[in-house]
């Protein structure tokens, strides 16, 4: 996961790219078979504990999924930690400190 | 294995922290709106029957895209009170692709990237103060990669 943020005056653009297949589950292989689903269900970022963002996605977002969100009042120095969950139940988390 | 008083009080706090689970559940996936498999069950799934257009939902997406694939949408909304935003691609065998969920902090402003597998309409839900507003978008998906 690659997250940039960027702060101009106390708005945050947060970008965010998660590296993963988004498998929709209705794609086959070579030999036929069907593979199975996988994709990004959640994504969250919090401040401090605090939640600050909550996207839930389905099988229609791309193959690594792309996020821009902004946050107001934040400030250098700031820490946005994310995270995601996939329907197979794996995580990736990452942070980011404001300058 | 005997019950002692402590190991009571232990099941009794245990006990206690899974029947709170409910209400963080509230918080979580929702299977069905992303599993249903029209645009109008998923609306129905996510409680936004009987939405209605409006000009305070701002939805920006391709007029054409050449590559179905990689879709780039922006949502944005002027209405106070935003509870979540979702978005619809209309024709994918799931329509629901996304729903922001909103904290204070946050701006209803939001950008992803979804998948289309043919020219569809894509459409933002906002929901705000218990009600719930729509706008739409055309996307002509042109498959063969020879643009036009």
């Amino acid at each position: 996961m690659r997250v940039k943020a960027k702060l101009k005056g106390d708005v945050v653009t947060v970008k965010v790219l998660i590296k993963h297949p988004m498998e929709s589950g209705r794609r086959k292989d070579e030999a036929g078979n069907v593979i199975a689903a996988k994709y990004v269900t959640t994504t969250t970022a919090h401040v401090a504990g605090v939640q600050v963002f909550e996207l839930n996605s389905g099988a229609g977002v791309s193959k690594n999924p792309f996020i821009q969100f902004k946050l107001e009042g934040r400030a250098a120095g700031d820490v946005i930690d994310l995270k995601w969950t996939d329907s197979a139940g794996d995580t990736e988390e990452s942070s980011v400190t404001l300058k | 294995m005997s019950l002692t008083r402590r190991s009571m009080l232990k099941r009794i706090v245990a006990g206690s922290a899974v029947a709170l689970v409910p209400f963080s559940a509230f918080a979580e996936w929702m299977e069905a709106a992303f599993k249903a498999d029209s645009y109008q069950s998923g609306l129905a799934a996510i409680g936004a029957e009987g939405a209605t257009p409006s000009d305070k939902v701002k939805l920006k997406a391709p007029e054409i895209a050449e590559n179905g694939a990689v879709v780039p949408i922006q949502v944005s909304s002027s209405l106070d009170n935003v509870e979540s935003i979702s978005l619809f691609v209309e024709k994918n065998p799931t329509p629901l692709t996304a729903q922001f969920k909103m904290f204070p902090g946050l701006k209803p402003d939001f950008k992803i990237r979804a998948r289309m597998g043919e020219t569809s309409k894509v459409i933002a839900v906002v929901k705000a103060g218990g009600k719930s507003f729509t706008a739409e978008s055309e996307v002509k998906v042109t498959i063969g990669g020879c643009g036009g």
